[in-house]
């Protein structure tokens, strides 16, 4: 079985901080991370490497820097990481993310594609099932359990109120949740033969034959018009008491407003 | 064909087990102020099994314009492959200029499997929807970077525009059960080996937590709770005022509360009547999910921290002392 996982490297958003003079964001000592939801989804494709014998290729669309998250990946052990990185990627949404990693998907054997449901830093969830679609295969999305069956794969699909049995043919694309596992770390002798035998491929656009019309900022039919920090209330009515005089005037605001 | 050629304004009426979902309701009431702007009809999509006539009579009162139904016994269940073919067919045939589709677990699978096969553009999550006044375009605003920065994306060489909205975003309108509208069942173009999944066994789990996004009272932990335990003096509290607990990200992460009770842009949206925040900082990407309650008392010990500043009543303080105190004046008033 091959199998092909989707990564991407985020900004750890817990620790992006607002510059609040300019209203921007301070990038500088934001550690970046392999996308929780994305690792989840290595995790799974490792252990049906270690179950079944599986094929594992990681693929990732960023920039140069990313290659970091492709070795960690190789250090849990995976068998190949692919970088796809080219300025003509650049300013890409969602559609022309994935157009871009179909490109490069197609270029590979694949019998599963995993990818997370979302990442932490768009937060969309469009990625996976625009993949699915690109190369006209079946989705399940919420993927919180895996088992291989005769031909195919027996799929637990979360809801809101519950969960769902799916059985689906090969190929075929999940999304992973943090329910499905938890992930390994890196181990030392993975570590050594990353280093030893293995090596993060990098493909450019040339080298994946993308249309380039269907890439970058030019391939993205939605574009940013503006974007702003969150304006505050800014009407805070602040109180400082004692504990048992600041309770009988919070019970008593409640009261005056009736919810009490 | 150009984008003038595309009209209209669809609203896809998720419906689970024959039960309309609110947020279909909700997409409706956000749809007819945009359709109002643009001139333009509001439809409701409705994909079903059979018996859709009450559904029918629900989105006709929550303000459709018009009604299309797509009935077949391969709709009964969602499926990806159903579902989208369905939707795609019909919005080739009929060019709408809009269509919104809920930020659920089943919206969020179909959305962009619909905007791929129709190559146009997806913006998730949206908090507010507007139209450009200078070219009609929709404009679309999420938030971005985990809440920390608000984004207006517009989509405007492509059609339809599509956008998620997450349940309890927006408001449904006042229901009318005198309004009447027309009411199109169109021919449902599907076989069973259009559908690449087969669903053996569906499971719901018994709804133990309440759901958040539908309680008045919310008495929400962060980080600075500090502990599992110490969340009961917030379950205490919310039980006698008929509230629910909920948590920050940081809480959840840190296991003290259960991934269906966090508030944020990661967790759920909520506008309750009162909203009261204990050891919540307030990172913009919670602030996000919360800074629409009617009335938000934050406790904190950092009389600066950020949710000071969207709260209506700041206190500077510990919960851990505040609280039991609380708890002790609203149960003697209670017992008058």
């Amino acid at each position: 079985m091959n199998i092909v996982v989707c990564l991407k490297q985020v900004p750890d958003t817990n620790e992006v901080k607002i510059d609040a003079k300019t209203g921007t964001l301070i990038r500088e000592g934001v550690p970046s991370i392999i996308n929780p939801d994305d690792k989840n989804a290595l995790e799974e494709a490792l252990r049906l490497k270690d179950t079944d014998g599986a094929h594992v290729t990681v693929v990732s669309m960023g920039p140069p820097q990313a290659e970091k998250a492709l070795r960690e990946s190789l250090a849990m052990g995976a068998d190949e990481a692919i970088l796809v990185s080219d300025r003509a990627f650049a300013g890409a949404d969602t559609l022309a993310t994935s157009n871009a990693l179909v490109a490069a998907i197609k270029k590979l054997d694949y019998d599963v594609i995993f990818a997370g449901r979302q990442a932490i830093d768009g937060d969309t969830a469009q990625v996976g099932p625009e993949i699915a679609e690109l190369l006209n295969i079946p989705q399940i999305t919420y993927v919180e359990k895996v088992d291989i069956i005769p031909g195919g794969l027996k799929i637990q699909k979360a809801w809101e109120d519950g969960y769902e049995n799916i059985e689906v043919k090969t190929p075929v694309l999940l999304t992973a949740i943090k329910e499905l596992n938890e992930p390994r770390y890196m181990n030392i002798k993975n570590i050594y033969e990353m280093y030893a035998n293995k090596e993060v491929k990098v493909w450019s656009a040339d080298d994946i034959g993308a249309n380039k019309e269907l890439l970058g900022l030019k391939g993205s039919p939605t574009k940013v018009k503006k974007s702003m920090t969150k304006e505050a209330k800014g009407q805070a009515e602040l109180v400082e008491l004692p504990p048992k005089e600041a309770a009988q005037f919070v019970v008593s605001k409640l009261k005056e407003n009736h919810f009490i | 064909m150009s984008i003038a050629d595309y009209k209209g304004v669809w609203v896809f009426a998720e419906q689970r087990d024959g039960e309309l979902q609110k947020i279909a309701l909700e997409l409706l009431g956000e749809g007819s102020r945009i359709a109002t702007k643009l001139g333009m009809e509001l439809t409701a999509v409705l994909l079903s099994g059979d018996k859709t006539d009450d559904l029918v009579k629900e989105l006709v009162a929550y303000g459709a314009d018009k009604v299309i139904v797509a009935e077949s016994p391969l709709l009964t269940h969602f499926s990806t492959d159903g579902y989208a073919k369905v939707i795609c067919e019909l919005a080739n045939e009929r060019k709408p200029s809009i269509i919104f589709v809920g930020a659920t677990y089943l919206g969020r699978d179909l959305g962009p499997r619909i905007s791929a096969r129709l190559t146009t553009g997806l913006v998730a999550d949206c908090t507010s929807l507007d139209i450009d006044p200078e070219n009609s375009n929709l404009m679309m605003t999420r938030p971005a970077f985990g809440g920390n920065l608000m984004a207006t994306i517009v989509c405007g060489d492509h059609r339809p525009q599509m956008a998620t909205v997450r349940p309890g975003v927006f408001e449904k309108l006042e229901k009318d059960v005198n309004r009447t509208c027309p009411v199109e069942k169109v021919t449902v173009n599907l076989t069973a080996a259009d559908i690449r999944t087969n669903t053996t066994e569906v499971i719901k789990v018994a709804q133990v937590l309440a759901d958040i996004a539908d309680a008045n009272i919310i008495v929400s932990g962060g980080r600075g709770v500090g502990a599992k335990e110490n969340f009961a003096v917030l379950e205490t509290l919310a039980e006698l005022l008929g509230g629910v607990v909920g948590g920050s990200r940081a809480a959840v992460e840190a296991g003290w509360v259960d991934k269906s009770l966090q508030v944020g842009q990661t967790g759920k949206t909520v506008r309750p009547n009162v909203y009261i925040a204990c050891g919540i900082s307030g990172q913009i990407q919670h602030l996000a999910g919360m800074s629409e309650s009617d009335y938000i008392i934050a406790i904190n010990k950092d009389a600066s921290a950020p949710i000071m500043q969207v709260a209506n009543l700041a206190i500077a303080g510990d919960y851990a002392k505040i609280l039991p105190e609380m708890i002790a004046k609203i149960t003697e008033i209670q017992a008058k």
